[in-house]
C-alpha cells in the first residue's frame, strides 16, 4: 500500500436518535488523491456517517480532522466551502437555468456588480473540458441527460476547488454508459489529487474505480481494506456481519426446515424485465413451499415482486399461475387470482396511518365483505376480532389507529390484511425487517405454519439465515439477473453470499452437493470462464 | 395487556430516548407527546361544534331578533349553496386533491337550465318533462366537466389546483357562449320551487343540503367507495397495492363534485329568477374550500368529515352574519372570516416526525 496523506480522518464519531443508536464509535480515513469506497446493508450507518460529516447532521461525539485541521461544519454549505462537496443521487440543481449558471450559482463571476458572462461560460467550458465533456454551456440544464447532469454537479464540486467529493450512490440512474463517464470523471478527479468518497451497492464499480474500502455494519466500522486485497465475498461476509469459517448455527428463526410439502408449481416467471433495476429474472414457486429471493440492495428483489404483482408494469418475460399464463395489469388483478403482497417499507406503502386496525385489516378484503357497496360492519367486525386473536395482534381495539401501533404489531395487521384474502401465493418483502426480535419469532414461525398448509410463499430477506432456515429453495439475484437457485440441501450462508457477490469459483469447489444452478445460458458463460 | 398498551402508547419520545445507551433497537416511529395529540384530536372532533355553539349563545344574547325562524332561514337559506358544493369539495379533498372549478361550473349548469325550460326551439309538449330534463341535464353535463377535471388529475397527472383550474378559468366562458352573454330572467314556478319552495315552512333548498349531508356522510361512512376515498388519500401507494381502483376513486370523486355544484348553480337561480353566467357561483369555490377546512378536513388527505363540512359552513355564516348585524362593515368580517380559516388550518397542520 502506497503511503500517501490522510485527508480525511473520522473517529469514534457516535449519533443518536430518539430511541435509536445510529452510530457507535464509526470511522472513516480517506486519503489524498483516493477514491474510497463506503459500503454497508440498509441502516448500517453510510448516509448518517456522510451526514455529518457534511454539517447536515451534528455529531454527539467523536472527533473530525480534514486536511490538517480539525473541523465542525455546520451547513453542507460551509462544508462546500471549505472543500467538501456531495453529489446526491438525484441531481440537486436548478433544471431551468443554464449549465454555467449551475455551475457558478453562488459566486458568480462579476464585473462593476454585473454577471460577467463571458467569463462565466468560459470557465464553464474550460471545466467540463477537463473532463472530455464538450457541451454547449448556455442551455439549460435539462436539456441533458442525467449522467451529464451530474457531471455537471461534479464540475460545480471542482470550481469550488474541492478536495473530497462525496458521491452518494451515483450511478443508481446511469446505464452503463453514462457509468463508464463517470467513471472517467473520477480517475480525472484522481489524477488531480482529488479524493472521492464513493458509495455504491454493485460491487463491480467499486472493484472497477475505487481504490480502498470502508465497511460499515450496526453504526461501526468493522473493516478498512485495500480493494485489490480483500476478494468480494469477504467483502460481502464482513457486510453482512458473518464469519466465513463460522460454523452454521441453526434454530435463531422461527422456520422449522424441511417440513414443507412442495406440491404443484403455482408461479412460474420466465424472464421478467423491468428497465435497468431488473433485467432477467427466472423463478417458480409451488403451494406448500417458501422460496427465498436473495441479493444484495440494488439486486432487483423487491422489483420482482413488484413485477410479478403487477404493481410495475412488466416490459417483458412469461408469468404464470397454475399453468395458466397471467400478465398482472395492476395489483388488484393480482388480488383478484389469488395473490398477496407484503411490501418491505410499511410507512410508505402499507399502513394508511389514520385509519383504525379494523380498517386497514380489512382494506383488501372490502369488495368480498359488502352488499352493493355497502360494507357489512358485523362480517368486517369478526374478520378483524379473529385476525387480532390469531395473530396476537397487541392493540387496545380494533378502532385504535394503526400509527400508534408497534412496527412488529403494525407488520402483524398487514399480514392479516393478505391472510384474511385466504390467498394461494404470498409475495413478503423483507417481512421481518425493522420489529422487535419477539414479533420476529411469531411471524416467522405464522409464515412457516402457512406453507405447511399449503401456502406458496416468496419471501425476499437479507438476514442469511431466515433463507438459509426457512426456505425450501433460494433464488439469487445479482444486478438485475437471476443467478442461482439452491435448495434446501445445498444451503448454506457461504453459497448464498458467493453467489450474491458473484465469487462462484471460490466457494463452489468446497461445496459437497454441487454447485448453484446457473439459470441463463449467459451465466453460465461466465462462471465457466 | 392493556395497561401495557397504554404505557406504550404514552410512552413520549424523551423516553425512549433514555434507552439509548443500550444496543440499538428497532426504530420505533417518533411521536409527538400523547397529551397534545389529545388536545389536538379533541380540537377536530369537536371543535367545530364548540365554536358553533358559542356563536349561537353569543348571538342569543346580543345580537337583536337572532332567535326568529326568519333569521335562521337567512342564514340557512344562504349557507344551503356553499354546503351542497363543500360536500363535493370535501370528498376531492379527501383524496388528497382540490377542486377549484365548482364555482364555475354551477354558472355552466345556472346557464343551461333556463335555455332548456325557456327553449323556443324545442317546445316541449309535456311542460313536466321539460321541468325534469331542465334538472337533470345541467347536472349531467356538469358532471362530465367534472370527469374531465378527474381525467387531466389521473391520466395527465396534472396536479388537481392546475387541473382544476383550467375550468375554473374557462368553465365561465362556456357559461356564457351557452348564453350568448345574456342575462337570462324567467318566472317558471315549478322550476324555481327548488330555490323558492317552503313545504313545512322550511326552505326547500334546506332539506335538500341536509339531504345530500346525510346521503354522503352515510356514504363516507358506511360504504366501500367512502373507504377508498380516504384510503386514497391516506395512503395513495398502499391503497393501490390493496388493489383499490384509485384511478377508477379519483375520478369518481371529481365527478360528483361536479354534479353537487351544477346541482347548487340549479338553487342559486331559482332563487334569483334569474341567471348571470358572470356572477352565479362567483368565488364560492373558496367558501367551499373554507368551510370544508374549518370543518376538520386534513388539507392533506386522508381524514374528512361531511358534518364537519356543514358545521364549518354555518360557523363562517354565522360569524359574518354576527359581525354585520352588529354594524360591522362587510369588509372587516371578510378579514375576520380569513383569520378564522388560518386559525383551522393551524391546528390541523402537519405533526413533525
Amino acid at each position: 500500500m502506497e503511503e500517501t496523506r490522510p485527508l480525511l480522518i473520522m473517529e469514534g464519531i457516535t449519533k443518536t436518535f430518539p430511541g435509536v443508536l445510529a452510530l457507535r464509535g464509526a470511522s472513516l480515513q480517506v486519503s489524498q488523491g483516493e477514491v474510497h469506497a463506503l459500503i454497508g446493508q440498509n441502516g448500517a450507518g453510510k448516509s448518517t456517517m456522510i451526514k455529518i460529516l457534511t454539517g447536515a447532521y451534528r455529531r454527539d461525539g467523536g472527533s473530525i480532522t480534514f486536511d490538517a485541521h480539525p473541523v465542525d461544519f455546520h451547513s453542507p454549505h460551509q462544508a462546500q466551502l471549505n472543500g467538501v462537496s456531495t453529489i446526491y443521487q438525484e441531481v440537486n440543481l436548478v433544471p431551468y437555468r443554464s449549465v454555467s449558471e449551475n455551475i457558478f450559482m453562488g459566486r458568480e463571476p462579476r464585473r462593476w456588480g454585473f454577471l460577467n458572462w463571458n467569463q462565466m461560460h468560459r470557465q464553464a467550458r474550460e471545466i467540463l473540458q477537463r473532463f472530455d465533456i464538450e457541451i454547449d454551456v448556455t442551455q439549460p440544464l435539462l436539456t441533458y441527460n442525467v449522467a451529464i447532469q451530474q457531471m455537471v454537479a461534479v464540475a460545480r464540486a471542482v470550481s469550488f476547488k474541492s478536495k473530497l467529493v462525496i458521491m452518494d450512490e451515483p450511478t443508481s440512474s446511469l446505464d452503463e454508459r453514462e457509468v463508464a463517464t463517470l467513471f472517467r470523471v473520477i480517475r480525472q478527479l484522481k489524477s488531480e489529487g482529488v479524493s472521492v468518497l464513493f458509495v455504491s451497492h454493485r460491487l463491480d464499480e467499486l472493484y472497477a474505480v475505487c481504490d480502498r474500502v470502508t465497511i460499515m455494519r450496526d453504526g461501526q466500522t468493522v473493516g478498512d481494506h485495500t480493494l485489490s486485497e480483500i476478494s468480494k465475498l469477504e467483502l460481502v461476509a464482513r457486510m453482512l456481519g458473518k464469519d466465513l469459517n463460522e460454523v452454521q448455527r441453526s434454530g435463531v428463526t422461527g422456520f422449522t426446515p424441511g417440513t414443507h410439502h412442495p406440491g404443484d408449481p403455482l408461479l412460474q416467471a420466465q424472464g421478467i424485465r423491468n428497465g435497468y433495476k431488473l433485467q432477467q429474472a427466472d423463478l417458480e414457486v409451488r403451494a406448500g413451499e417458501i422460496v427465498g429471493l436473495a441479493g444484495l440492495l440494488g439486486s432487483g428483489r423487491t422489483e420482482v415482486a413488484r413485477a410479478i404483482f403487477g404493481a410495475d408494469r412488466l416490459e417483458a418475460g412469461e408469468v404464470s399461475l397454475g399453468a395458466r399464463p397471467v400478465r398482472f395489469k395492476s395489483p388488484k388483478d393480482a388480488i383478484r387470482a389469488g395473490l398477496g403482497f407484503c411490501s418491505e417499507d410499511r410507512k410508505a406503502e402499507g399502513v394508511i396511518p389514520f385509519m383504525s386496525v379494523r380498517e386497514n385489516l380489512t382494506l383488501a378484503l372490502l369488495p368480498t365483505l359488502s352488499r352493493l357497496g355497502v360494507v357489512d360492519h358485523k362480517r368486517q367486525q369478526a374478520v378483524v376480532e379473529r385476525f387480532v386473536r390469531e395473530l396476537d395482534i397487541k392493540t387496545s381495539g380494533p378502532e385504535q389507529k394503526i400509527r400508534e401501533l408497534s412496527g412488529g404489531n403494525q407488520q402483524k395487521v398487514l399480514l392479516a390484511r393478505w391472510l384474511c384474502l385466504n390467498p394461494r401465493l404470498l409475495l413478503l418483502d423483507e417481512p421481518t425487517r425493522g420489529i422487535d426480535v419477539g414479533a420476529k419469532g411469531e411471524i416467522q414461525r405464522l409464515i412457516n405454519e402457512l406453507a405447511e398448509e399449503g401456502l406458496g410463499v416468496l419471501m425476499i430477506s437479507s438476514e442469511l439465515e431466515e433463507l438459509t432456515e426457512g426456505c425450501d429453495r433460494v433464488v439469487v439475484l445479482r444486478d438485475g439477473r437471476s443467478v442461482a437457485q439452491l435448495y434446501h440441501a445445498d444451503l448454506n450462508q457461504s453459497i448464498i453470499m458467493a453467489a450474491m457477490a458473484q465469487d462462484t469459483a471460490e466457494v463452489l469447489p468446497q461445496t459437497a452437493s454441487g454447485p448453484p444452478t446457473p439459470l441463463t445460458s449467459q451465466e453460465q458463460d461466465t462462471s465457466h470462464a | 395487556m392493556r395497561e401495557l398498551d397504554k404505557a406504550q402508547v404514552q410512552s413520549p419520545d424523551g423516553a425512549s430516548m433514555g434507552g439509548g445507551g443500550s444496543l440499538p433497537s428497532n426504530p420505533k416511529p417518533t411521536r409527538r407527546p400523547v397529551i397534545s395529540d389529545r388536545v389536538r384530536d379533541f380540537g377536530q372532533t369537536y371543535g367545530a361544534i364548540v365554536a358553533l355553539a358559542l356563536l349561537l349563545l353569543f348571538n342569543a344574547a346580543f345580537t337583536r331578533n337572532f332567535l326568529t325562524s326568519q333569521t335562521l332561514n337567512i342564514n340557512l337559506i344562504q349557507v344551503s349553496t356553499i354546503v351542497i358544493v363543500a360536500t363535493g369539495m370535501t370528498l376531492v379533498i379527501a383524496t388528497g386533491g382540490i377542486d377549484l372549478s365548482v364555482g364555475s361550473l354551477m354558472a355552466i349548469s345556472g346557464a343551461l337550465a333556463p335555455l332548456i325550460f325557456l327553449s323556443k326551439t324545442f317546445p316541449f309538449s309535456d311542460p313536466v318533462l321539460g321541468i325534469i330534463l331542465a334538472f337533470v341535464l345541467p347536472v349531467l353535463a356538469v358532471g362530465v366537466f367534472g370527469f374531465f377535471n378527474g381525467t387531466l388529475v389521473t391520466y395527465f397527472k396534472i396536479q388537481p389546483i392546475i387541473a382544476t383550474l383550467v375550468l375554473y378559468i374557462a368553465g365561465r366562458g362556456i357559461a356564457q357562449v351557452f348564453t350568448n352573454g345574456k342575462l337570462q330572467n324567467f318566472n317558471n314556478p315549478s322550476f324555481q320551487y327548488i330555490g323558492t319552495g317552503r313545504p313545512f315552512e322550511i326552505p326547500f333548498q334546506v332539506i335538500l343540503m341536509v339531504l345530500v349531508v346525510a346521503l354522503f356522510a352515510w356514504v363516507l361512512r358506511k360504504t366501500v367507495f367512502g373507504r377508498y376515498v380516504l384510503a386514497v388519500g391516506g395512503n395513495e401507494e398502499a391503497a393501490r397495492l390493496s388493489g383499490v381502483p384509485v384511478t377508477r376513486v379519483k375520478l369518481a370523486v371529481y365527478v360528483i363534485s361536479g354534479m353537487l355544484a351544477g346541482l347548487a348553480g340549479l338553487v342559486a337561480i331559482a332563487r334569483n329568477s334569474s341567471s348571470d353566467a358572470n356572477l352565479v357561483g362567483l368565488g364560492l369555490e373558496l367558501d367551499a374550500i373554507a368551510a370544508v377546512a374549518v370543518g376538520g378536513t386534513a388539507l392533506t388527505g386522508g381524514r374528512a368529515t361531511i358534518v364537519g363540512t356543514l358545521l364549518g359552513a354555518l360557523i363562517i355564516q354565522l360569524i359574518r352574519y354576527t359581525l354585520v348585524a352588529n354594524q360591522i362593515p362587510d369588509s372587516a368580517a371578510q378579514v375576520v372570516k380569513a383569520a378564522i380559516i388560518v386559525a383551522a388550518v393551524y391546528i390541523q397542520r402537519p405533526r413533525q416526525g
